[in-house]
């Protein structure tokens, strides 16, 4: 019996681990606003000033929640922080480790208007606030997935949209290595199911590598399962946010198989 | 391409604390009377080889291909010379995920039967009754042990383990791991941008030469541009293992760390003058770290840095022309790299950390199990498998039979033939063979590894607030090491090494005990009763 209560204590205490959720997972709402979204409150700064930060300053941004990639909870020293991707009209804003409390973190849903405090940063290439926290604030605001399939070989027009909500349409997907696979786990298929999957789509001659990165889409979720599904040859339109390391690095949250 | 390790700190931070305190309440719950324990290992007399047998291996690779192909070929190789015996792989590419599911599986009596662990935490795993093998016995048994008579491989025996390397697996006095490969840092160094700045490149660097040349080197022209590299970006030195950094800076300088039995003496005045040196240079951005910034080699192999500190085992990827890269090709920079220990306080006395996976081997109710575990962490050790696995990184064997055997002699006679000999990578292994000597590791015991965690973030706290301006002082020390404290529990770690009050038990586990204790209360009132009756019959 006490065998029993010791193995629901250790079940109970190791449910607790957070389960990512994506916009691509949620279903797509057309653009609907409270208010005039993108009036910043006082002391604010707009996406241009952000930008025109420099790296380490402080920064105040508002903006909507588009997609919440993991939750960690540190109970012993009482930190609870959120990796999260957020959009305004203007643009978009990664909030890496940023602290929210478990219950504003659960009324986070994709819309969800947030004011956040913490220092740019810049990490291989990504551009997000780090060390900072966030407060939830009255409006909402979905974005559509920017279509960004003609800029695919333009890493300057890519770059103006980093971390933002993207698609890339009609795109085939070729071999990840010799043994004809559509997909690795890992890089180098290295890896095991619950990695990180790596598979390389093509568009006008020329290939991309892209990710279905296991922290924002776990082994259960919808892409992962449907890009482990991917034969090479299939035509597919993909979604996912553009996050940067040493370039271009889209996290793709959904994928649709157009032609087999 | 390399994923992000800081989210798997993160994430590791969290799990764990979930996970230790599970294993806590399992322990503090099975540990009653009449719970079930794993018996101690006895070594069974003679093995029988039609007997069916299955084992987990769970492994780690350093999102390597060429490591992952290793590991299964040696497991088929195991079970081709075992027909009886499979040995089902679980690839991991960090540890902290190994650590987390053992953790998980202990409660559960589900761990593996062998497993890649560092021994910071193996001396969690310990804090369950005989869940980790004592392996001392095994070692020396004439049969099983180590080059035993009884093995149908020809591994190395017990004095051709190279003694410090052993030494690092003992826990409490008993040996607890098998070292699998060793390694240590290294500072990988763009010579061509030092001799441009005017400095000769010295065999060994010092901390003073590091910081020195990384300072001449924020020099910019009328364009904003760094002059030694024409580029706008420039890291001129970057620290990949914080916690390293600040564990060899204490040791060069002899000042204390912890003790062996596990008293925390981190958060001491020479800490505070490490951290001033690191403000400094953390406030010019003449030094960063991975946390901060992203990758050493990714600024090395770009012309963005030029002294790199990675681990050994990170060693095909450091240099222009590295097997592995993360970068663009486009954005990759030629230089001549030069691979030197870790900068050091007095040169004439070189001290660096030895790091590197080891090999568990888990208990469980049939000993025949067990032996036959340990039969394959052995394997393991042969020379085929030493000298594959050391080849694919900058690693060592841990055997001096795998070190002095003709294949890997000859691997390291053929630096830069090609990509597998690879120059920098063998450079960065020979760097390890000829200073064993001046190799140390920190003590391990159960909190080991959130010592050295805060070790690391002392260091990345002092840089990030440098260069967001905050005032560097002692009231910013004195907050930094109470913070620090707080943040990983170093306040509940006593002088014995052991966890002490982990505050206020969650509700659920409350409700737990009060239920066990009202059922105690119940027993022990009917045995009462039973007394009384007996007595009122007498």
């Amino acid at each position: 019996m006490k065998k029993v209560f010791a193995l629901m204590m250790s079940a109970a205490l190791a449910i607790s681990v957070f389960s990512p959720v994506m916009a691509s997972e949620t279903e797509k709402e057309s653009v609907m606003e409270a208010g005039s979204p993108d009036v910043k409150g006082e002391g604010v700064m707009t996406y241009a000033e952000y930008m025109a930060a420099e790296v380490d300053d402080e920064v105040t941004i508002e903006a909507y929640v588009q997609g919440k990639q993991a939750f960690y909870d540190n109970k012993d020293a009482g930190t609870q922080t959120a990796t999260i991707y957020t959009q305004d009209h203007d643009g978009a804003y990664f909030l890496y480790n940023c602290a929210v409390s478990k219950e504003d973190y659960d009324r986070l849903e994709v819309g969800t208007k947030i004011k956040a405090v913490g220092y740019k940063s810049e990490w291989s290439g990504e551009i997000e606030i780090v060390d900072g926290s966030l407060e939830i604030e009255e409006g909402s605001y979905v974005v559509e997935p920017l279509d960004l399939t003609e800029f695919l070989d333009d890493e300057d027009s890519l770059k103006e949209h980093m971390n933002a909500f993207v698609s890339f349409k009609g795109m085939t997907v070729e071999k990840a290595d010799d043994s004809g696979a559509a997909f690795l786990y890992n890089y180098d298929g290295s890896g095991s199911r619950g990695d990180d999957l790596y598979f390389n789509v093509s568009k006008d001659g020329k290939t991309y590598s892209f990710t279905v990165e296991s922290y924002l889409c776990d082994k259960d979720s919808d892409v992962y399962k449907a890009v482990e599904e991917l034969q090479a040859g299939d035509v597919v339109d993909l979604e996912g946010f553009l996050y940067w390391y040493e370039g271009p690095n889209p996290h793709i949250t959904s994928v649709t198989v157009e032609e087999n | 391409m390399k994923k992000r390790s800081t989210e798997l700190i993160q994430r590791i931070g969290r799990k764990s604390c979930f996970t230790a305190l599970a294993l806590l309440l399992a322990f503090s719950l099975t540990a009653c009377h009449g719970a079930r324990t794993i018996n101690r290992f006895e070594v069974p007399g003679k093995l029988d080889p039609s007997k069916k047998i299955e084992l987990t291996f769970w492994a780690k690779n350093d999102t390597n291909k060429t490591q992952t192909e290793i590991y299964k070929k040696a497991v088929g190789d195991f079970e081709a010379l075992y027909p009886n015996v499979s040995v089902a792989i679980k690839l991991y590419t960090n540890y902290g995920d190994i650590y987390n599911d053992v953790i998980t599986n202990i409660s559960t009596g589900t761990t593996p039967n062998v497993c890649i662990s560092y021994p910071d935490h193996i001396a969690t795993y310990l804090t369950g009754e005989s869940v980790v093998l004592p392996l001392d016995e095994l070692i020396s048994d004439p049969g099983y042990g180590l080059g035993g008579s009884e093995l149908l491989f020809d591994g190395p025996r017990e004095d051709e383990l190279i003694g410090k390397f052993r030494d690092e697996c003992r826990i409490n006095g008993s040996t607890y791991a098998l070292p699998f490969m060793r390694s240590t840092e290294a500072v990988y160094v763009n010579r061509d941008y030092v001799e441009k700045l005017g400095y000769e490149l010295p065999e060994i660097l010092t901390w003073d030469f590091v910081f020195e040349v990384s300072e001449k080197a924020m020099e910019k022209d009328e364009d904003g541009k760094f002059k030694v590299n024409g580029q706008d970006v420039l890291i001129p030195f970057l620290y990949k293992s914080t916690d390293n950094m600040m564990i060899q800076m204490l040791k060069q300088e002899g000042l204390e760390y912890s003790t062996e039995d596990g008293q925390i003496l981190l958060f001491n005045e020479g800490t505070r003058k490490i951290l001033e040196t690191v403000a400094e240079h953390g406030k010019s951005r003449a030094f960063s770290t991975f946390e901060i910034s992203s990758y050493p080699a990714n600024f090395l192999n770009a012309g963005q840095c030029i002294f790199a500190v990675d681990s050994t085992a990170g060693s095909t990827w450091m240099g222009t022309d590295a097997p592995l890269i993360d970068i663009a090709k486009e954005k990759l920079v030629r230089f001549n790299t030069e691979v030197r220990m870790v900068p050091q306080v007095y040169p004439e006395k070189p001290q660096m950390i030895s790091q590197g996976p080891s090999i568990c081997v888990f208990n469980k109710d049939d000993p025949e199990i067990v032996l036959w575990s340990w039969i394959f962490a052995q394997y393991l050790l042969t020379n085929e498998v030493q000298t594959a696995y050391s080849g694919t990184e900058g690693y060592v064997p841990v055997t001096s039979k795998a070190q002095n055997s003709e294949a890997y002699q000859d691997y390291l006679s053929r630096s830069g033939e090609d990509a597998q000999h690879y120059s920098v990578k063998i450079a960065a292994s020979k760097l390890i063979l000829d200073n064993v000597d001046h190799t140390f590791v920190t003590p391990v015991f159960n909190g080991s590894a959130s010592l050295r965690d805060a070790a690391g973030s002392l260091i990345e706290s002092t840089v990030k607030s440098a260069r967001r301006k905050t005032t560097i002082d002692d009231a910013f020390f004195d907050r930094l090491f109470a913070d620090t404290q707080k943040l990983y529990r170093l306040d509940q770690i006593g002088q014995d090494g052991q966890m002490r009050d982990l505050g206020p038990l969650p509700g659920t586990a409350l409700v737990l005990l009060a239920g066990i204790l009202i059922l105690w209360i119940f027993y022990g009132g009917i045995f009462l009763l039973r007394l009384i009756r007996m007595r009122g019959g007498k």
